[in-house]
């Protein structure tokens, strides 16, 4: 985004320069307040995220560990040993299974809560909380509270779905290599429903009542209603919640510590999980900079068009 | 961000205009009363009460259990209701009443977790929010040379993930000068780590919540704080007399916000944290599992502990919430 806008800019600054290029000291030193109001912001940023930033890309080239002394320079062998890393391609794609899976679902029965909602019913406020109450609760504690229920002995799960003869005998959920995955997706997809739900309610209330009235007067059944007048028109929200979603499941931790420690076999061994492996297990700095600049690669897109997102809101 | 001088800008948290409230209060609204037939109705209610309470079970049992004593916990069928209820798990988890040997060699209670998270989630939330202010307030209402070029970057480095700057964020803490142990060149000790600066101190500006401020900032006319200037009052003054109350919804907003993010903030302190004494809730709560401790009831009474004052939070400020949310798109 900096990018673009960098020739312009610059062009424009150049001017300034020519005509102000003797007064720029005297300026400095009039607005000389406005450089102590934003004194502390700059100095915490510019040591926790610019010189963060540049040390982190220091050390992809490098052979740190905490533990040695010694952090040699390696050229571009983390990069090398990344992209033959099976563990890591493992990482990539267990957490590609995860946001394609999560995100998705929690649009989606945030989308139809939403609808449901939308009407003019008695108790929305309290199904509204009902949903919403999981958003409030710490993220460590669903992820706690979830483990206990999928235990394989003493789970509610297993009690309820052999007790109405679901399955047969019990699934060791977070412990089955074909279940962990989807098992901590469901957790986050409870856990993520009620703002989906939130902000969908939000944009279907910004969309005019004239637009249904006409709509039902061309004859348009509720389906048809919702296809052709409501989802268009929720496009804006759509596509923030899938940004803002997608980025955030990109980095999915918490719940993989907490529930099943990137098992079984790697199975939910995300990138961000694997970073950390790297970095607090196994302590090679350098190459758990290099995994996390091959996420920080996958989130860009993402990100400039969150930022895009951000920029069309101010400025509307 | 073509020209980021023009100040003409519509903020995204800008109050609403006056006339937007009754407009948005006519008869009918967006969805039409009387609309509903009995039948949608029930069928409405078919899909929500289910639904509901399948998002509601988890936390009622969680509920439940925490004032269970273990042994009815691990019981199939499941325990609603309990018998006899039990503040057993409160107590041992808090520290107070009689505890057995386990919990008394244990030392202290795991209660400091919810101090230390307490202690951390408000610094960070009051000093996160007043400097967050400053910055925005000078980027929105100030010209003075470099400004735009600052501003950019900092709204550049909301696009790197903050899993990017963890690594080095933990060794440029290890090597913070004269704190831990350390020499002035920054080596020797463990600098911040497993201290409350190092959660703290980083946490404290946040790029995000500065474009927010400023976006608001912008709304406020320039004619007042010359009026303010005229009158004699110095920058300090103006801003904290005009501008500051003048932004509340705004503070509020980002106050809410960062406090939940800091309370629930999860990988920071898990890495740079060690002594279990000075550990936060969310962190002591998830090491408890991993460790395998067996004393569940001890934790579903800290989850429920932990859990509260995001509710109160919500429950207070729900108003501000949901519309924060539906304008920023974050949950914390």
């Amino acid at each position: 985004m900096s990018r673009a806008v960098a020739p312009e800019k610059a062009e424009a600054e150049a001017g300034t320069r020519r005509s102000r290029n003797t007064g720029l000291l005297r300026r400095v030193w009039r607005e000389r307040s406005a450089y102590l109001f934003i004194a502390p912001g700059v100095i915490i940023f510019s040591v926790f995220t610019l010189a963060a930033l540049m040390f982190a890309f220091y050390l992809t080239f490098h052979r740190w560990s905490i533990i040695e002394p010694d952090k040699p320079y390696v050229g571009t062998q983390n990069y090398q040993d990344m992209i033959h890393d099976e563990r890591f391609v493992r990482s990539v794609l267990n957490t590609i299974y995860f946001t394609g899976a999560s995100v998705p679902l929690t649009m989606i029965i945030g989308l139809g809560l939403a609808l449901l909602l939308n009407q003019q019913i008695r108790g929305r406020a309290i199904f509204r909380t009902a949903y919403y109450l999981p958003v409030v609760t710490p993220f460590v504690v669903s992820a706690l509270l979830w483990k206990w229920l999928y235990n394989g002995e003493f789970g509610l799960f297993n009690y309820y779905l052999l007790r109405t003869r679901i399955i047969d005998e019990p699934l060791l959920w977070l412990s089955s290599q074909n279940l962990a995955m989807p098992a901590v997706v469901l957790m986050t997809v409870w856990s993520g429903v009620g703002f989906s739900m939130v902000v969908y309610l939000a944009g279907l209330q910004a969309i005019p009542a004239q637009l249904y009235e006409s709509a039902k007067l061309d004859g348009a059944g509720m389906w048809r209603r919702i296809r052709y007048v409501t989802i268009p028109l929720l496009r804006p929200t759509t596509l923030f919640l899938l940004v803002i979603g997608i980025i955030g499941s990109l980095q999915v931790f918490t719940q993989i510590f907490v529930m099943t420690s990137g098992g079984p076999v790697d199975r939910t061994t995300t990138m961000v999980y694997y970073m950390y492996l790297w970095a607090f297990k196994y302590y090679d700095m350098g190459y758990a900079s290099t995994l996390a600049f091959a996420l920080f690669a996958m989130l860009l897109v993402f990100t400039a068009l969150q930022l895009r997102l951000f920029r069309d809101g101010g400025t509307q | 961000m073509t020209d980021l001088t023009e100040e003409q800008r519509v903020p995204a948290l800008a109050p609403p205009p006056p006339d937007r409230r009754t407009k948005r209060r006519r008869p009918g609204g967006s969805r039409g009363e009387g609309y509903v037939s009995l039948r949608a109705k029930l069928a409405t209610y078919l899909i929500l009460a289910p639904v509901a309470i399948l998002f509601v079970a988890p936390f009622a049992w969680l509920i439940s259990a925490s004032f269970q004593p273990i042994s009815t916990i691990f019981a199939n069928p499941p325990t609603w209701l309990p018998d006899d209820p039990t503040l057993d798990g409160y107590k041992g988890f808090l520290n107070v009443g009689e505890l057995t040997e386990a919990q008394q060699a244990q030392g202290h209670g795991d209660w400091r977790w919810f101090a230390n998270s307490a202690f951390v989630a408000i610094s960070i939330t009051v000093l996160q929010t007043f400097f967050n202010a400053l910055c925005a307030y000078a980027f929105a209402k100030r010209r003075f040379p470099g400004r735009n070029v600052i501003f950019v970057l900092f709204l550049a480095t909301m696009m790197v993930p903050g899993q990017v700057t963890l690594i080095p964020n933990y060794i440029i803490i290890q090597n913070i000068p004269f704190f831990g142990g350390n020499d002035w060149l920054g080596n020797g000790g463990h600098g911040w780590l497993d201290s409350y600066w190092g959660l703290i101190v980083p946490g404290v500006v946040s790029a995000f919540g500065i474009f927010l401020l400023r976006q608001y900032m912008l709304s406020i006319p320039d004619e007042l704080l010359d009026a303010a200037r005229v009158d004699g009052a110095g920058e300090l003054r103006i801003f904290w007399n005009v501008v500051l109350p003048l932004c509340t919804p705004a503070l509020a907003a980002n106050a809410i916000f960062t406090f939940q993010g800091a309370w629930e903030d999860f990988f920071w302190p898990l890495i740079i944290m060690s002594d279990p004494e000075k550990l936060t809730a969310p962190v002591g709560l998830a090491l408890f599992v991993v460790q395998n401790r067996t004393d569940w009831n001890l934790l579903f009474a800290g989850s429920v502990i932990a859990t509260l004052p995001m509710i109160l939070v919500f429950v207070i400020f729900q108003r501000h919430f949901v519309r924060g949310i539906a304008v920023t798109g974050i949950k914390g």
